[in-house]
């Protein structure tokens, strides 16, 4: 079995997640369907016996990947709005995501409009 | 240049066709606005034209309801999904756009999308094939020569799940450093086939899935059987790629862009098999009673 840490890391980590999603609505975290579902889950597999260990590592393995989901998108969203989201870049922002400067020609190169 | 020609003749026509005394202006000035503009932009976004995202229990699953109107899939099939977990992950999806949908962020709803509509008509025993191909050029199986240090890097990474998954499913499938890859014997697609032939269409979607991304079935099952995480996973997928990394430096708009990318689709796939499987949701119900 993988190694996934302590299931109250992963509650904590999910509802975090969950905060940085609700700021999209501007309502309360605690109100959202998601929260009340894995509350509620987290509640009802919490270690009981030995029998059930299966299913709750089980079930811990879905919150974890859930939580890398979420996690995951969030990262990638930032990094496409970051670098990705406005289209092509012009000329001069290119040269100067490598540390380059176009050249400047005082009184113009005599070409332009 | 004879399209262009053809264009001028057509933009003559426009002109001569236009009444008197309206404005040409705007035609004229058209190629000029055209090349200031850049050559490509980002395609719009659809709006949020929603407020409130809930679920309904209804006949054969869960739906989508935003506002008052329930959520159809590209073909205009109703969105039913069958478990209550599902469901809710899809509507957190759909709550947590801003202002614009981003559809390329909704791993989940696509996933769902697919199933339901089976776009390209394909049929379960297609679906298994298409999986099963990736088992022949295995990203874990196809090992270097040069240099040594990825040498031992990919035979102490990638040797324990190959180990694994042979003992696990009791099969034969082996290591190469030729171009051809390994020859995977028959028996061993043979039980794979056997084995996935046990899930259902949606999971089977989802497998197929996890597989293309990581480019590699015996890490899928991996995933699917609880051996490894998504990180896990995504890392020996991506091993060389990390090996380079360390040695000449990471980008981050292209490495970390890609990694996100790649977890975010592993954990959606992962997530989406697990809820679709029949033998889970059956625990489930034993468990709350």
């Amino acid at each position: 079995m993988a190694a996934l840490g302590s299931p109250v890391r992963t509650l904590r980590g999910l509802l975090r997640e969950l905060r940085y999603l609700s700021a999209a609505t501007g309502r309360p975290y605690r109100d959202t369907a998601a929260y009340r579902y894995l509350t509620k889950a987290f509640r009802a597999h919490r270690v009981t016996s030995e029998k059930l260990c299966r299913a709750q590592q089980e079930l811990h393995f879905q919150a974890a990947t859930y939580l890398c989901l979420l996690r995951s998108v969030r990262q990638h969203v930032a990094l496409h709005q970051e670098f990705h989201g406005k289209g092509e870049r012009s000329v001069e922002e290119l040269a100067g995501l490598v540390g380059l400067q176009l050249p400047r020609q005082p009184g113009g190169k005599g070409w332009e409009p | 240049m004879w399209r262009s020609c053809l264009r001028l003749q057509d933009w003559g026509g426009c002109l001569l066709k236009r009444p008197r005394g309206s404005p040409i202006c705007p035609a004229v000035l058209g190629p000029t606005l055209q090349l200031q503009t850049r050559a490509y932009a980002p395609p719009s976004e659809r709006k949020r034209f929603y407020q409130n995202v809930s679920i309904t229990q209804g006949e054969g699953g869960f739906e989508i309801n935003l506002d008052n109107r329930k959520l159809k899939t590209p073909q205009a099939k109703l969105f039913i999904v069958p478990s209550e977990a599902l469901a809710t992950a899809v509507a957190t999806e759909w709550d947590s756009q801003q202002d614009t949908i981003k559809f390329y962020t909704m791993h989940l709803t696509t996933l769902c999308n697919t199933s339901l509509d089976n776009p390209t008509q394909r049929s379960k025993d297609q679906l298994i094939r298409a999986a099963l191909k990736f088992l022949d050029t295995d990203t874990i199986c196809y090992r270097v020569e040069e240099p040594e240090t990825l040498v031992e890097l990919q035979k102490n990474e990638w040797d324990p799940i190959i180990e694994w998954a042979e003992t696990r499913y009791g099969v034969k499938i082996g290591v190469s450093t030729s171009i051809l890859g390994p020859s995977v014997p028959a028996k061993t697609q043979e039980i794979l086939a056997s084995h996935l032939a046990s899930y259902n269409m949606w999971a089977l979607q989802g497998i197929e899935f996890v597989v293309a991304q990581l480019k590699s079935m015996v890490l899928a099952l991996g995933l699917i059987d609880l051996r490894l995480t998504v990180e896990q996973a995504v890392l020996l997928s991506r091993l060389e790629e990390e090996y380079q990394i360390q040695k000449w430096g990471n980008i981050e708009w292209a490495h970390d862009y890609e990694l996100q990318e790649l977890r975010a689709r592993a954990a959606a796939g992962t997530l989406f098999v697990h809820l679709c499987s029949e033998s889970t949701t059956i625990k489930h119900k034993l468990l709350r009673e």
